[in-house]
């Protein structure tokens, strides 16, 4: 499949990228390029330009602190899950980038195309929402509470380039995930974290864009174990539905892959 | 139009070619190495795997541009002086192929896979094969295969 022509510029820095956009105003950023480049051999995008944050060096990275695990919006999804450093501070994040497509497309798809393109199944946005990170832009920092605001749609502005996420330190934190047999992706994938300021729950997969469930995260904070949630009911209202499951049963996904989250996580 | 160069299979090329030539399409239609296969065209079946600077990646995924500078290995770029790889070897002896249009995505599939994991077990085979599809279903050979391989090229890429 061929798709629509364009322009390829390629980014020596982030300041170059934002440069680029701003001259063109149909340019789209080509990061790992695992979506966007199936979307346009579709025919589905249309960009006039795509400009190559890719080999931006300053971009891929992975920092841990005390607190915090810090990673380049253009680190690859192999890259996080075959981190040292990862695996023994956030064992969760490592393993949900591991579950990520398969290993060529880990090879190239990043953090920040994942978190910028916000699919309603996409793993990264259950971490991010779960841990409550921080996603920091070329403009400003924006909270995973503020950022995923809607099925493929985030507080990004236009021009506007994801940098890094900062994920905080759980105390102990798990990440279920059930597969769709042939993409891989989410059919209902659920985030558990117990931090310092209390429980947090997200889900992946099951709704148009990613959430949280608060009737859960209050109950595991008055006791975290599997039983406390087993008597709350996901409402399907609102949920996807589709060939490979009805929203009813991915309802019932949800509270099976939060119990199997908090019984790893307990 | 730009010229792209890069290493393809250890040989310097430099090719005129579109902005939005795919990578597989390269290789095949402008190299005219046409041992990397167009299966699905949508990056599932892993026929057009190949390896950008020493990691598998999905040629149909990536435009050839992106590749500029890059080393590039095909299958056509596995064997040595008339001596199959390892791997191929190990296809070859365990019958790791039925129909073969798979087979060069699955061999370099496998190369990288025991670069980065030289301790195969089948179970780990089977999960890293994740991205390639057989449509023979012959995945039990292949598993024996890359087993194999694994074993014979001792840990060693």
């Amino acid at each position: 499949m061929i798709t629509y022509p364009f322009n390829y510029k390629r980014a020596k820095s982030v300041a170059e990228a934002e440069t680029l956009l701003k001259g063109s105003p149909d340019a789209k950023l080509l990061a790992g390029g695992q979506t966007l480049i199936a979307a346009m051999k579709m025919r589905l995008a249309n960009p006039s330009d795509l400009i190559d944050i890719s080999g931006i060096k300053e971009l891929s990275y992975i920092r841990v602190s005390g607190d915090a695990v810090t990673i380049g919006a253009a680190t690859t999804h192999a890259e996080v899950a075959t981190s040292a450093e990862v695996a023994r501070a956030i064992p969760a994040l490592a393993y949900l980038a591991s579950l990520i497509g398969d290993p060529a497309v880990r090879h190239k798809g990043t953090l920040g195309g994942s978190v910028a393109n916000n699919d309603p199944a996409a793993d990264y946005p259950a971490a991010v929402l779960g841990l409550g990170a921080t996603i920091k832009t070329s403009r400003r920092s924006i909270t995973a509470d503020d950022f995923f605001t809607g099925m493929f749609s985030t507080a990004l502005e236009d021009g506007e380039i994801v940098t890094e996420v900062s994920f905080p330190i759980p105390q102990k934190a798990s990440y279920k995930k059930f597969p769709n047999p042939a993409s891989r992706y989410a059919m209902a994938g659920v985030f558990v974290a117990r931090t310092k300021s209390g429980v947090r729950v997200a889900v992946t997969g099951a709704g148009p864009c990613v959430f949280r469930v608060p009737a859960m995260e209050a109950a595991l904070a008055k006791g975290f174990s599997p039983d406390a949630i087993s008597g709350i009911a996901i409402d399907a209202d609102g949920l996807n539905s589709d060939i490979h499951g009805s929203a009813e049963y991915r309802a019932h996904l949800v509270g099976v892959m939060a119990k199997r989250a908090v019984a790893e996580a307990a | 139009m730009a010229v792209v160069s890069m290493t393809v299979n250890g040989k310097p090329v430099s090719v005129e070619t579109e902005d939005r030539t795919l990578l597989v399409y390269f290789l095949r239609e402008q190299l005219r190495l046409t041992g990397t296969h167009i299966g699905c065209d949508t990056s599932q079946c892993g026929a057009c795997v190949v390896h950008v600077d020493g990691k598998a990646v999905k040629s149909c995924s990536m435009f050839a541009v992106q590749a500029e500078g890059a080393q590039v290995t095909t299958i056509e770029g596995l064997a040595k002086d008339g001596k199959l790889h390892p791997v191929q070897e190990a296809f070859r002896e365990n019958h790791g192929l039925q129909c073969g249009f798979c087979t060069p995505g699955m061999i370099m599939t496998a190369v990288d896979m025991i670069r980065r994991k030289p301790n195969l077990d089948r179970e780990t085979i089977r999960h890293e094969l994740e991205g390639n599809i057989c449509r023979c279903t012959g995945y039990h050979n292949i598993v024996s295969s890359i087993e194999d391989a694994a074993k014979r090229m001792g840990g060693a890429s």
